[in-house]
């Protein structure tokens, strides 16, 4: 491989973590955002599956892209994602039962996240295997670990705990409002507030 | 004629193989998993039911399908009814429950005494009400007003002494419809399902 290539591929790979987070940079994938990050667990299931099917659906359409027609192309793209979707559900219901019947439709609901479509179309429709997966694993972790820093922010701010476990100390006051949806919009605001504040500084 | 219809088949062909191809492998790639994970899907399912039918009634050994697809006016869902038995005598009744919660349906687990005149309690199987309001009806608060409480109507008060057992259950503060769901669930089973038992000489 040259060291053009793997410039390509770790910056493509750093994009992902900050400088084009999905969640932080692109505002895709605001449902599950919002809807699973009640506690860090749901958060990091949704994230770790999300970059799953990522993963499986960018190797698949980068293999298929030069025998895609543009007009079938969504299309296509649909019916790879609904299928790694359907695997990553049966696989939780068999494997994480509580998880899964905890994230009840919004599994499913990956099929319809604009962040995995976006990398499809964006990425490995025009782009070879090895760059696919880069992106595939540099958009997933940094979509995992936005919903997870998200999610840790609202449960302790919420429950005092993380993972179900307790980390404040005794007579912590909770705000039981970071566990409802306007938690989520308020911890979402701030966080895109502070990164835009660090890449305002970063550019000067 | 035959040449222009032999065109279009071929248009066809060339333009929608790849998508006829991928439904094809990505079918046959869902039958798989599916049929890899069905018995461990299925195992999780029955032994959730299970655990949830051996914490209502603590006295059973071992738990008797007795009616399957039982049908309640008014409800879509189908009945199913469980038997208690410990050392061949019957320790009580415990039966699914479906109705329109706030947000979603809530599924319950109704358990009943052996003569099927007071009621033992119940398990929430699913719910979607609002966190830290409706989804109350699962604490003990709200939960421990129905163990022994008489098989008739009910009645939901929004005042009232909640440790004083009897058809008068008192309202979770702030979640009146989800308490209000619970009670009407139980107000549309409990009559018929004893009926119904009665009916079929299973109970005298």
């Amino acid at each position: 491989m040259s060291d053009k290539n793997k410039v390509t591929a770790a910056g493509t790979f750093l994009a992902g973590i900050w400088k084009e987070n999905p969640v932080l940079a692109l505002m895709l994938g605001m449902c599950p955002t919002l809807a699973v990050t009640g506690d860090a667990s749901s958060a990091l299931t949704m994230g770790l599956s999300a970059t799953f099917v990522l993963f499986c659906s960018n190797i698949v359409i980068s293999l298929m892209r030069n025998m895609l027609k543009p007009h079938l192309r969504i299309l296509m793209f649909t019916l790879t994602i609904s299928t790694f979707v359907t695997i990553v559900d049966l696989l939780l219901k068999a494997y994480l039962p509580d998880m899964s019947a905890k994230l009840g439709p919004y599994i499913p609901l990956i099929i319809v996240n604009c962040l995995i479509i976006c990398r499809a179309e964006a990425c490995a429709s025009k782009n070879g295997i090895f760059i696919s997966i880069v992106d595939a694993l540099g958009m997933g972790l940094g979509f995992t670990l936005t919903l997870f820093v998200l999610a840790a922010i609202r449960e302790i701010l919420s429950y005092g705990t993380l993972f179900g476990k307790m980390v404040m100390p005794d007579g912590f006051i909770t705000l039981f409002a970071f566990a409802l949806p306007v938690g989520a919009f308020v911890t979402l605001g701030l966080m895109l507030g502070v990164v835009n504040i660090i890449n305002t500084k970063l550019a000067k | 004629m035959e040449n222009k219809k032999q065109n279009v088949i071929a248009l066809f062909i060339s333009e929608s193989w790849l998508l006829i191809v991928a439904s094809l492998v990505f079918g046959l790639l869902l039958a798989g998993v599916n049929y890899a994970l069905k018995p461990k899907i299925e195992a999780n399912a029955n032994s959730k039911q299970t655990e949830a039918l051996k914490e209502l009634l603590l006295d059973a050994q071992t738990f008797e399908k007795i009616v399957d697809n039982a049908s309640v006016e008014n409800i879509a869902s189908p009945v199913t009814v469980f038997k208690g038995v410990k050392n061949g005598m019957s320790a009580g009744w415990v039966f699914t429950a479906t109705g329109p919660g706030y947000a979603d349906k809530i599924d319950l687990l109704i358990a009943v005494d052996s003569g099927f005149e007071k009621i033992v309690g119940y398990k929430v199987l699913f719910s979607n009400e609002t966190v830290g309001f409706g989804d109350k009806i699962k604490n003990p608060y709200y939960k421990d007003q129905f163990a022994g409480a008489p098989v008739e109507k009910l009645e939901l008060l929004k005042m009232g002494d909640e440790t004083v057992i009897d058809n008068n259950i008192i309202a979770i503060s702030g979640a009146t419809i989800s308490s209000n769901a619970v009670v009407e669930i139980f107000n549309t089973h409990l009559l018929n399902i004893k009926t119904q038992l009665k009916e079929k000489g299973l109970l005298q």
